[in-house]
C-alpha cells in the first residue's frame, strides 16, 4: 500500500531536525529543547508546513464532548501537551478557551480547533481535535463542529456522573453516527467512584462499561490511553484527495487585517494559495491567500488535502461571506453542495438599551464589531420612550445572552440595560384582511405592539422545548413541583443509578427563560443539572397583559403572557412598580389589565409631607443643587398621563432580576 | 444685614446632628473671641453695610461661650456698623448651659432673644437623642429664660425620632405648649447619613419612622399650635403676638447675612471691594485653621461664589415660599426688576397646574403655598424651578 512508502519518506525527513523523536513526534517546526518550554503556543515559524504526508488513513477528526466543569478544557490542554503541539508546562488552563469569558465562566462559547500530531505503532497521525461548546444554547455550533468529525470524546466526571448536557451532546453525537468513546475523568478525587459512572452509561447509552477509559486529565493519568483509542475507535473520514474539491465551511472568525478567516473541513480534493473557488452558496469567486492549520494558533501550510482540517482566507470581506454550512469548490468545477446546517434561530429576545444615551453610537459600534463572530444573534433597532434609542436582540438562549452581554462588557467595555427575556410567539390569523396585510396566515410575533387581537386570530402558538434535568433522587418532590407550577408536561423518569434520576418534560420555552435554571439549583442545592433542546410550537392560550398607571396603559411594561400565570405576573408587575415610582402629589393607581379587565391593582398613596424641616443659610447651597437636580431630572421623566415614572423605575421593572 | 456668628463648639455630639461642631477638652476663648471680633469686623467692613437689623449667635452651642465673648463681638458689629437699639440678637442656647445667672450675664452683654433647644420633654427620648439635659431641667431653663427674655423666648422640639407614637408626640407637644412662650420651632428629625442615630435606624436597632405617620404628626402639630394662638409662618416655625425671628425671616426673604466664624455660611455683595453681585460665601470649617487665616488675613473666607440673577431668583423662591407671606410682588421685583411673577408663573405651565390642584396661590400680593401647599413644597419647587429657567 502506499502508506507504508510515504511514512518511510515522512520518516527520513523528519529525522534530521528531529532527532530525539522517538515514539512522540514533535511537530516539524517546533525545535525541541528548552526554548520550546517557554512558548505557550507553538512558534509560528516563517516556513510553511507541507501536509502532503498525512494522507486521508492517517487522519482522526473529532471532537471533546462534555457537561460543563467536567473537564473537556483540561482533557484538551493535555492532549495538545502530550503531541507536542504546546509546551508541557503548569500554565495550560483551557488554552483552546480564548475569551475572557470562557476563561472566567469554565465554558466554551466559540469552538477552537487544533491540530495534532501523534506517532502510534511505527505510524505518524494528524489528530484534529475540534473543539465544541459545552451548552446547549450552542448546540448549533456542536453540531457543525461534530459534522467535521467522525468521533467524539465523551467525558463524564467521576464524581458528578452523568448529567443533563453529557444526555443532551451524547445524543448529538449519536444522532450524527459518529463513534463515541466515553471517558471518565477525575478519577484522582476522593469521592470519584467510576464504576457506578460506567453503569450509568450502560444503562443510559448502551455502551459496554469495559470500553470506558478512566482517566484524570488534571494530572495527566491515561491520555496516552485516549489517544489510543482515538486513532483506533474513529474512523479516518471518507473522501479522496484525487476528487475534486469539496470544502466545508464550519466556523468562519474575522480578523481586522485579514479579513474572514474560515475554518474548513476537506470532504475532497486539495486546496492550495492561488486555487479560484467558488461558493455553492453565494455562488461568488475567491481566490486563495493562505491555507493552514490550527496549532491551535494559524499555521500555514502548502496544501491542505481531503480529510484535514484547517483554514483558509480568500479575500471574504464580510462574515456573511463565509456562511457556515457552505460548500466550497474550484471554478469550473462545481460538485453536490453538503448538507450544511439550518441556520440557528434566535429562541430568546431581549432589549438592550445604552445606560446613556450619549453612548448609543458606541454601543452600536460594540454590537457590530461583536456580532462579526457571533452571526446568530439578531439584531434589530428598537426604540422606547422610557428607555430611549436601543435594540432588540435574538439570542440561541440564556446563556448566550449573558454570554453576549459579558463580552459587551468585557471586550468593550460598554455597560448596557436588558431588559427580561421574552420568546417568538406565532399566531395563526384568521381574519382574511390581516393576512393579505402580512401575506401569510403564520406570524412570529417578538414584540407585545405586534400582537393582535383574539377576534381575528384562530390559534395563538409558543414555542416549547424538551427539558433533560439529572437530580439526586431527594430533590425529585420539589423538582416535580417546580416544573408542574412552570406548566411543564413529564415526558419520562428513568433511574439511572440506585440514588439518580433523569427526568424529561416538555416546557413552555417562556417558563424557563427567566429564572428556572436558578430555583431549580436553589432548591437542589446546586446538585440538579438542567439541558434542554428545540421542540417545536405549541398551541397556548395566550394574552397580552397591560400596566396602567391611572388608567393610562405604560406601553413598554405590556407583556405576552399564558392566560393562567396573568394574576400572578400581574401582581408582581404592580408590586415592583409600587416600589419603583416615587410617592407624587396624587394618589396613583397602579394596574394589570387584560383587555379592559382589571386582574391586579396596587395602590401608591399621594405624598402628604414632602418639606424639609430645616433651611437656614449653611443649608442652602447644598438644598439648592438637590433641588436643581431634581428639576433636571424632571424633564427626563417618562410622563404617562399626569403620573411622572423616572427612567430608572422602568429599568428596574424591566431589567432581569439576577443573582437574587 | 443680619450678622450670624458661629461658636463652632459643643460639649457633647448628639445622637443626631451633623452641623459643624467641635467637642475639644478646652477652648481658647480668648483666641477664638479675638477672631470673631476681627473677621466681623473685616467682613462688615467688606459688605459695607450700614445698619445691622438683627445678630444671631448660632453654632455648636454659643451658650457656652462665656458672656465676655458675646459682649466683644457685639462690639465690634457696632463698631463697625450701626447696630439699632431695637435690633433683635438671638442666642442659641441648650438647656444644660442656661442657668439664670449665666442667662443674666448674656443679657448684659446685649443677648435680648434667647432660642432654647429643649427638643423633647421626655427623658427617654432626650436619652436617644443623645442630648445632656433632663426634662426637668428643660423646664428649668426655659422658666429661667422667660423671666430674663420675656415674651422673646423660643423653643425647638423635635419629632419623628424613630419609635415614637403619635399619641407620644401630642402629648409631648401639649405639654410645651403649656411651657412656651411665644415662638416655637417643630423640627421633623432628619436622619442624617453618619450620624449614630441613622446608623442605629439603617442597622435596623431602629424603626424607620412611616411617612404616613410624620404627615399625621405634622399636621397634628399645626392644629394645635393655631389652635393656641400660633401663626405658622415658615414651615418648622410658629409665633403669636407679632414674636416672628427678625432674623430668620431675613434668611427666607434672601436678604443678605454675613456668616462670622469656622463653617459659617453668608449671602452678600462684597460692596467694599468694588464687588455688585450677592455671592454665596463660606468659612473655613475647621476651627484651628480659620483661626489661623482669620489672623493671617482678617477672615476666614473658604469659597465665594458669584450667584446669578437665576440662581439668586431660585433661591427667592426656594426659600421665600416656606413662609406664609410667600413670595410678595414688591420682594420678587428686587431681584427681578424687569421679569415679573406674574410674567414667569401666571402664564400657563406648572405654577397654574399646581393652582389648580390647591397648591399653590398667586394673586394681588404675590405667590404663596395654601395650607396644604406648605406640607408638600419640596414637591412643588423642582416643577417651579422648571418654569423659572424656562424664562
Amino acid at each position: 500500500m502506499a502508506l507504508a512508502g510515504r511514512t518511510a519518506m515522512r520518516w527520513a525527513r523528519l529525522r534530521s531536525p528531529c532527532p530525539a523523536a522517538a515514539l512522540l513526534c514533535l511537530p516539524p517546526w517546533l525545535p525541541a529543547g528548552p526554548v520550546a518550554c517557554e512558548r505557550l503556543y507553538s512558534s509560528r515559524g516563517k516556513e510553511k508546513l507541507d501536509m502532503s504526508t498525512y494522507p486521508v488513513e492517517s487522519i482522526r477528526n473529532f471532537s471533546i464532548i462534555a457537561h460543563v466543569d467536567h473537564g473537556k478544557s483540561t482533557l484538551a490542554d493535555r492532549l495538545l501537551e502530550i503531541t507536542g503541539t504546546i509546551a508541557k508546562t503548569g500554565r495550560n488552563k483551557q488554552v483552546l478557551d480564548k475569551l475572557q469569558v470562557e476563561r472566567e465562566r469554565g465554558i466554551t462559547v466559540k469552538a477552537q480547533s487544533a491540530s495534532l500530531f501523534y506517532s502510534h505503532e511505527g505510524v505518524n497521525y494528524l489528530l484534529n481535535l475540534i473543539d465544541t461548546p459545552g451548552h446547549v444554547d450552542f448546540s448549533y455550533e456542536v453540531s457543525r463542529s461534530l459534522s467535521a468529525c467522525q468521533g467524539v470524546i465523551l467525558v463524564v466526571d467521576a464524581n458528578e456522573g452523568v448529567q443533563a448536557q453529557t444526555v443532551a451532546n451524547f445524543y448529538l453525537a449519536f444522532e450524527a453516527q459518529l463513534a463515541i468513546i466515553p471517558v471518565i475523568n477525575k478519577i484522582d478525587l476522593k469521592n470519584a467512584d467510576p464504576e457506578r459512572v460506567e453503569k450509568q452509561i450502560e444503562k443510559l447509552f448502551d455502551i459496554p462499561a469495559d470500553e470506558c477509559v478512566r482517566i484524570s486529565a488534571k494530572q495527566g493519568t491515561n491520555i496516552g490511553k485516549v489517544l489510543q483509542k482515538v486513532i483506533e475507535k474513529i474512523p479516518p473520514p471518507h473522501c479522496n484527495t484525487a476528487d475534486p474539491l469539496k470544502a466545508l465551511v464550519f466556523d468562519s472568525t474575522f480578523d481586522h487585517y485579514r479579513g474572514v478567516i474560515a475554518n474548513i473541513a476537506l470532504f475532497g480534493g486539495e486546496i492550495q494559495k492561488g486555487h479560484k473557488i467558488v461558493s455553492a452558496h453565494t455562488k461568488k469567486r475567491y481566490e486563495v491567500n493562505e491555507v493552514g492549520i490550527l496549532t491551535p494558533n494559524e499555521q500555514p501550510t502548502h496544501k491542505l488535502y481531503a480529510g484535514q482540517v484547517g483554514y483558509l482566507i480568500a479575500g471574504m470581506k464580510e462574515v456573511t461571506e463565509a456562511q457556515i454550512g457552505d460548500t466550497l469548490f474550484f471554478y469550473k468545477q462545481p460538485v453536490e453542495p453538503l448538507p450544511g446546517f439550518k441556520s440557528a434561530k434566535p429562541m430568546v429576545f431581549a432589549g438592550m438599551y445604552p445606560v446613556d444615551q450619549t453612548e448609543y453610537n458606541n454601543l452600536k459600534s460594540a454590537l457590530e464589531r461583536l456580532t462579526l463572530n457571533d452571526s446568530s444573534v439578531t439584531v434589530h433597532r428598537d426604540s422606547s420612550l422610557a428607555l430611549g434609542a436601543g435594540w432588540r436582540l435574538g439570542f440561541l438562549g440564556l446563556l448566550h445572552m449573558e454570554v453576549f452581554n459579558q463580552r459587551l462588557e468585557q471586550e468593550y467595555n460598554t455597560s448596557v440595560i436588558l431588559t427580561a427575556p421574552t420568546v417568538p410567539y406565532k399566531a395563526i390569523l384568521s381574519s382574511a384582511k390581516l393576512i393579505k396585510e402580512y401575506g401569510k396566515a403564520e406570524i412570529t410575533i417578538i414584540s407585545p405592539a405586534q400582537f393582535p387581537d383574539k377576534l381575528s386570530v384562530s390559534e395563538y402558538l409558543e414555542p416549547t422545548v424538551l427539558g433533560t434535568i439529572v437530580t439526586p433522587h431527594e430533590y425529585i418532590g420539589k423538582i416535580i413541583a417546580l416544573c408542574q407550577d412552570r406548566r411543564a408536561v413529564q415526558k419520562d423518569m428513568l433511574y439511572i443509578d440506585e440514588h439518580r434520576v433523569m427526568l424529561k418534560y416538555f416546557f413552555p420555552l417562556n417558563e424557563i427563560v427567566v429564572d428556572f435554571y436558578d430555583a431549580l439549583k436553589s432548591l437542589s442545592s446546586g446538585y440538579a443539572s438542567f439541558d434542554y433542546e428545540d421542540a417545536g410550537y405549541q398551541a397556548a392560550d395566550l394574552i397580552k397583559m397591560d400596566i396602567l398607571l391611572n388608567g393610562n396603559p405604560v406601553e413598554e411594561l405590556a407583556t405576552i403572557i399564558h392566560n393562567d400565570k396573568a394574576y400572578a405576573t400581574g401582581k408582581l408587575l404592580c408590586e415592583r412598580l409600587k416600589d419603583a415610582i416615587p410617592r407624587q402629589l396624587f394618589e396613583i393607581a397602579i394596574q394589570a389589565a387584560i383587555g379592559k379587565k382589571i386582574i391586579a391593582r396596587e395602590t401608591l398613596k399621594a405624598y402628604r409631607k414632602n418639606v424639609v424641616a430645616k433651611c437656614y443659610g449653611g443649608d442652602i447651597t447644598r438644598r439648592m443643587k438637590l433641588l436643581k437636580r431634581q428639576a433636571e431630572g424632571k424633564k427626563l421623566m417618562r410622563k404617562i398621563g399626569n403620573v411622572e415614572v423616572p427612567r430608572d423605575a422602568f429599568i428596574r421593572v424591566l431589567k432581569r432580576q439576577t443573582d437574587k | 444685614s443680619a450678622p450670624c456668628p458661629q461658636w463652632p463648639y459643643c460639649r457633647k455630639r448628639c445622637s443626631y446632628c451633623n452641623f459643624n461642631k467641635y467637642v475639644v477638652p478646652a477652648v481658647d476663648e480668648v483666641a477664638v473671641r479675638a477672631c470673631l471680633v476681627r473677621e466681623a469686623r473685616t467682613l462688615l467692613r467688606l459688605s459695607q453695610v450700614q445698619s445691622v437689623t438683627s445678630v444671631f449667635f448660632g453654632g455648636g452651642t454659643p451658650s457656652l461661650a462665656s458672656p465676655r465673648t458675646i459682649a466683644a463681638v457685639l462690639e465690634a458689629v457696632a463698631g463697625a456698623a450701626h447696630l439699632p437699639a431695637g435690633a433683635e440678637i438671638t442666642l442659641e442656647a441648650n438647656p444644660s448651659s442656661a442657668g439664670t445667672p449665666r442667662l443674666a450675664g448674656f443679657r448684659a452683654a446685649g443677648i435680648n432673644r434667647l432660642s432654647i433647644g429643649v427638643q423633647s420633654l421626655d427623658d427617654a427620648e432626650l436619652r436617644l437623642l443623645g442630648r445632656e439635659h433632663t426634662a426637668a431641667e428643660a423646664w428649668g431653663a426655659v422658666e429661667a429664660a422667660q423671666g430674663l427674655f420675656p415674651g422673646r423666648t423660643s423653643i425647638d422640639l423635635l419629632f419623628g425620632l424613630p419609635g415614637q407614637s403619635q399619641g407620644a408626640w401630642a402629648r409631648g407637644l401639649e405639654a410645651a405648649l403649656e411651657l412656651c412662650d411665644n415662638h416655637v420651632s417643630l423640627y421633623q428629625l432628619t436622619l442624617e447619613r453618619g450620624t449614630a442615630l441613622a446608623a442605629r435606624v439603617s442597622g435596623g436597632a431602629l424603626p424607620t419612622p412611616p411617612q404616613d405617620l410624620l404627615a399625621d404628626m405634622y399636621q397634628t402639630a399645626r392644629a394645635m399650635l393655631v389652635a393656641a394662638g400660633f401663626r405658622h409662618y415658615e414651615v418648622s416655625n410658629f409665633a403669636r403676638k407679632g414674636a416672628l425671628s427678625t432674623h430668620n425671616l431675613s434668611y427666607w426673604r434672601a436678604e443678605q447675612y454675613i456668616g462670622v466664624g469656622p463653617g459659617a455660611h453668608g449671602r452678600f455683595v462684597p460692596r467694599g471691594e468694588g464687588g455688585c453681585s450677592r455671592e454665596a460665601r463660606v468659612q473655613t470649617l475647621e476651627p484651628d485653621a480659620w483661626m489661623r487665616e482669620v489672623q493671617s488675613q482678617g477672615h476666614g473666607t473658604r469659597r465665594r461664589v458669584v450667584l446669578s440673577p437665576l440662581e439668586q431668583l431660585e433661591e427667592v423662591l426656594a426659600l421665600g415660599l416656606r413662609t406664609d407671606e410667600g413670595i410678595t410682588h414688591e420682594h420678587w421685583g428686587h431681584f427681578s426688576p424687569h421679569l415679573s411673577l406674574e410674567a414667569v408663573f401666571g402664564v400657563p405651565g406648572e405654577a397654574k397646574d399646581l393652582q389648580q390642584q390647591g397648591w399653590l396661590v398667586l394673586d394681588g400680593s404675590g405667590l404663596r403655598c395654601t395650607w396644604e401647599g406648605l406640607a408638600l413644597l419640596d414637591s412643588l419647587l423642582p416643577e417651579l424651578l422648571c418654569q423659572l429657567q424656562r424664562r
